[in-house]
């Protein structure tokens, strides 16, 4: 009681005790979301600016906290030196860590690691870096799960290193997910496709996608190809990016054609019309090129199916 | 979060057969949240907080420094709070299963109220049905395991014609029973005069109208018209028709051409399902609403009877006006 006389509320202090008065922050001790801790905390600050989605971080358990035990300058900025430092771009870093985050509790000495591996197997620094934007997964994988990975590739599709170099390089993701969707694509398309040794090569050299994608769709579109369409492997393996698109505008394209009857997938006859324009076109330039019609027809001919 | 009054209402798509309708429900939702966050950017509110400097130099005044900044609050950034619309409610009309193809009433947002109702009164819907003499199947439709193959070189148009008119006639008299009106009365008589009488609520599917529009043996293709129906029923009714003609037919395709007024001509094509050309069907819907001089979707009117009886009025001038 005699403490507290000294001090009255009305008593005019300097500014200097003012500003020194630490008033404890309003911080909710336990919250669901990171909207009530991101202007406290440096890190969460600096992280938004870089265009890291936190809404997206903070519905997943124990990331919120964990970037929360962040420290800026001990944990997250040696990390993100070190990624643009192999080559990485600033408006790159946001996307890497929105879906990556662990990144920025890895060990710096792992990572060197990682990326030493991958410079001796002959990928360019651009291609690491560019690698690295691309699957922001590759680098929290062991030096021994990327060698295995590089292995099944080129042993399983017997390709030579620069071709598996190639492929690795355009869709990274083959070295992040696991082998077992990609052994079973590859046993479909040898045993229930048909499709021989180098078919298959050739087919995944082109369009590396083949091998990640939904075994169901890829054995619809194929059968729709072969027994509807009546298009030979051969023809499919010319223009393996025909198995890549959605079968609902295969389907929509050949039926109008087969209505305007032009539909000759046969390079060997007259009016011949290659697989490759079919499904890659947009839909206008399908019509006025391929169909001859108009864009609205193709709309209507859509409503008759 | 309200959305603005383009993002209400009701509208129809083509939906592609050999996809569920939750998907097509599922994109339409995705479509429209993308563009109303895109065109709904708040802009981060600033405040004004007091940044505390002290003087370095040595010679200078001992006082501190106390400037304001307007600092952005990060807490209300769009990407830490999210995208401002998380969900938007889509609700669907009558269903159709995968394998059909055809018109499908959507409704967002307050349009699903209309939607209710509109579910609960009593209008008809057209459908195309593509049928094949020569198979049955276990499930009716051309794809199931063959249970039976026959001839069909005996069936000529006109018995096809009289086994439709049967069948015809018997549905008209499921209708006479399944109304609520006594049979004997006038209140019957004239009812029927005006073409009201009709089940109420959910009752066995009924067609009110069957014809043949194409016939080229084996293949030949009817026009439905029928209250409370699902498609598997109309499989059925092939698969009898066929059985009738000492025969037997499958259904190859069915395709819902009408759904009580919104027609082919409304519905948007599987390239047409982005924000903004679902927002102009809804502006359409708006406006032919306004134009039209009787109430077709009475939300406050009391019994379901009455504003059955109006649509299925309306619907008759239609018919009347086209043919």
């Amino acid at each position: 009681l005699d403490v507290a006389e000294e001090y009255s509320a009305l008593e005019e202090i300097s500014d200097e005790e003012a500003a020194g008065i630490s008033i404890p922050a309003n911080i909710p001790p336990a919250s669901n979301s990171l909207r009530d801790y991101v202007d406290k905390s440096e890190t969460l600050t600096k992280l938004v600016q870089l265009g890291v989605h936190l809404w997206k971080l903070e519905q997943r358990p124990n990331v919120g906290s964990m970037l929360l035990r962040l420290d800026f300058n001990t944990d997250v900025a040696p990390r993100l030196l070190f990624l643009k430092q192999i080559g990485v771009e600033n408006s790159r870093l946001g996307y890497i860590i929105t879906h990556n985050p662990f990144i920025l509790t890895a060990d710096l000495d792992n990572l060197q690691a990682r990326v030493n591996y991958l410079k001796s197997k002959k990928f360019s620094s651009e291609t690491v870096a560019s690698m690295v934007s691309r699957a922001p997964f590759l680098l929290s994988f062991s030096v021994k799960r990327l060698d295995n990975r590089l292995g099944f590739y080129q042993q399983q599709l017997k390709l030579s290193a620069s071709n598996t170099r190639d492929i690795v390089a355009r869709l990274p993701r083959l070295l992040c997910g696991s082998l077992e969707p990609v052994k079973e694509n590859l046993k479909v398309c040898e045993i229930e496709l048909g499709f021989k040794q180098n078919e298959i090569q050739h087919m995944v050299i082109a369009v590396p996608k083949v091998l990640t994608a939904n075994k169901k769709k890829l054995t619809q579109i194929f059968d729709y190809l072969h027994n509807t369409m009546k298009v030979p492997h051969h023809l499919i393996t010319k223009f393996p990016q025909v198995l890549n698109t959605k079968f609902l505008r295969l389907r929509e394209r050949h039926l109008f054609l087969e209505y305007l009857e032009k539909a000759q997938y046969d390079p060997t006859l007259a009016r011949y019309i290659s697989l490759d324009r079919l499904v890659s076109l947009p839909d206008e330039t399908f019509c006025t090129e391929l169909a001859l019609a108009t864009l609205d027809d193709f709309y209507l001919f859509q409503k008759t199916l | 979060m309200r959305a603005c009054a383009n993002t209400q209402g009701v509208f129809c798509v083509y939906k592609p057969a050999d996809v569920h309708w939750k998907l097509v429900r599922d994109t339409i939702e995705t479509n429209l949240l993308k563009g109303v966050n895109a065109t709904h950017p708040q802009p981060v509110p600033r405040e004004v907080r007091f940044l505390v400097s002290s003087s370095d130099e040595p010679g200078a005044a001992k006082g501190l420094r106390v400037s304001p900044a307007a600092v952005p609050v990060l807490s209300k950034h769009p990407l830490v709070t999210g995208p401002e619309f998380q969900q938007i409610k889509v609700g669907v009309g009558h269903r159709l299963d995968t394998s059909s193809s055809g018109v499908l009433v959507l409704a967002v947002g307050n349009g699903n109220k209309t939607l209710n109702d509109l579910y609960n009164t009593r209008i008809t819907r057209d459908y195309t049905l593509e049928c094949e003499f020569g198979m049955a199947t276990h499930d009716f439709s051309h794809t199931g395991r063959v249970l039976e193959r026959s001839t069909y070189d005996h069936i000529s148009e006109d018995k096809l014609e009289r086994v439709t008119a049967m069948l015809e006639g018997a549905n008209q008299k499921a209708l006479r029973m399944y109304s609520t009106v006594d049979m004997g009365s006038q209140e019957a008589y004239e009812m029927a005069a005006k073409g009201l009488l009709g089940p109420d609520g959910k009752s066995a599917p009924i067609l009110t109208g069957l014809r043949c529009i194409h016939f080229q043996p084996p293949k030949f293709t009817l026009e439905v018209q029928c209250l409370n129906e699902t498609q598997k029923y109309l499989r059925k009714v092939v698969h009898e028709i066929g059985l009738e003609l000492r025969s037997t037919a499958v259904c190859k395709g069915v395709r819902r051409t009408r759904d009580g007024l919104f027609t082919l001509q409304d519905a948007l094509t599987r390239h047409h399902w982005s924000a903004a050309d679902v927002m102009e069907a809804i502006y359409k819907y708006h406006s032919s609403k306004r134009n039209q001089k009787k109430i077709l979707f009475p939300i406050r009117e009391s019994t379901l009877e009455t504003s059955g009886s109006r649509l299925t009025g309306t619907h008759q001038n239609k018919d009347a006006a086209a043919g």
